[in-house]
């Protein structure tokens, strides 16, 4: 019998290794993930019961305005800025941009107060809460540089208000506002794809821990671990 | 150019409340922010009745 013999009759659904195999870094590496997101806790069918409340739908809500923002953002950089300033077509998905932000900032707001009065980094969900708030402070640098993007005076007016409390920081000469280019790249690159890791991986720590116990009435212990 | 929905050729509407400045638009969305917050706790949530653990 042949090694592609033996490869052929693996099951390929089987995350186990092949007798062997065990040390290969993929092997390592696979083993590590299917322990960290088993199928049925990356996509669950069903969550816990106190999960059944409308304060509990605002961090999905604020990743669905995310993708309308995304896919938004897609479709303004392949036709640029002459076709969304002046089609009918462009300044509607222009505005589509615009108010799936306003959507997104207005979600995880809501979001984040919701899960900051239900102390939702108890149970060793640290990490989940830590990439909550870093991502709403890119979020907030996205929106910035996107503000400033827009080629009016409305974006002249914010650079130049802004490049004062810029400059006061320190880090004027690395991140300067008056340089449009320099804005638009971040805007359409570098901030996004920061957010999105922050987004995907705040998902993943959600999946891996699961949705946060309520808090415990008055008296009474909750381990908020499971 | 099209016309916008509201006329915007005026300077804005702030709230003055002490040293506090705040844009009436700006307002607004914190009150409905406010509203949709207290709505999700205390209206009910129409679940299929099949609950996990």
């Amino acid at each position: 019998m042949t090694q592609t013999d033996l490869e052929v009759k693996k099951d390929p659904n089987d995350a186990a290794p092949q007798p062997g195999d065990e040390r290969m870094w993929t092997a390592r590496v696979r083993g590590a993930a299917v322990r960290a997101f088993p199928p049925g806790k990356l996509l669950p069918d069903r969550q816990p019961s106190y999960v059944a409340s409308w304060i509990y739908i605002f961090g999905v809500l604020t990743v669905a305005a995310f993708v309308v923002i995304l896919a938004s953002g897609v479709v303004l950089v392949v036709r640029g800025p002459s076709w969304w300033h002046i089609s009918k077509i462009g300044l509607y998905f222009n505005s589509i941009h615009l108010w799936a932000v306003e959507l997104f900032f207005f979600f995880m707001v809501i979001h984040l107060w919701g899960k900051f009065f239900m102390a939702a980094w108890r149970g060793r969900r640290r990490a989940t809460w830590i990439t909550g708030v870093v991502s709403f402070l890119v979020s907030v640098g996205a929106a910035f540089t996107g503000y400033i993007s827009q080629q009016n005076f409305d974006s002249q007016w914010i650079a130049t208000q802004a490049k004062d409390g810029i400059n006061s920081t320190g880090v004027g000469a690395v991140f300067n506002v008056l340089d449009f280019g320099q804005m638009l790249l971040w805007h359409v690159l570098l901030l996004p794809v920061v957010v999105a890791t922050l987004v995907g991986v705040h998902v993943l720590l959600v999946r891996r821990r699961g949705v946060v116990h309520p808090l415990p009435v008055r008296g009474t212990t909750v381990d908020p671990g499971s | 150019m099209n016309a916008a929905i509201v006329n915007l050729t005026h300077p804005d509407h702030y709230l003055h409340w002490g040293f506090i400045q705040l844009s009436l638009a700006n307002g607004i969305v914190i009150v409905a922010m406010v509203l949709v917050f207290a709505l999700a706790l205390v209206l009910p949530f129409r679940s299929r009745g099949r609950s996990g653990r």
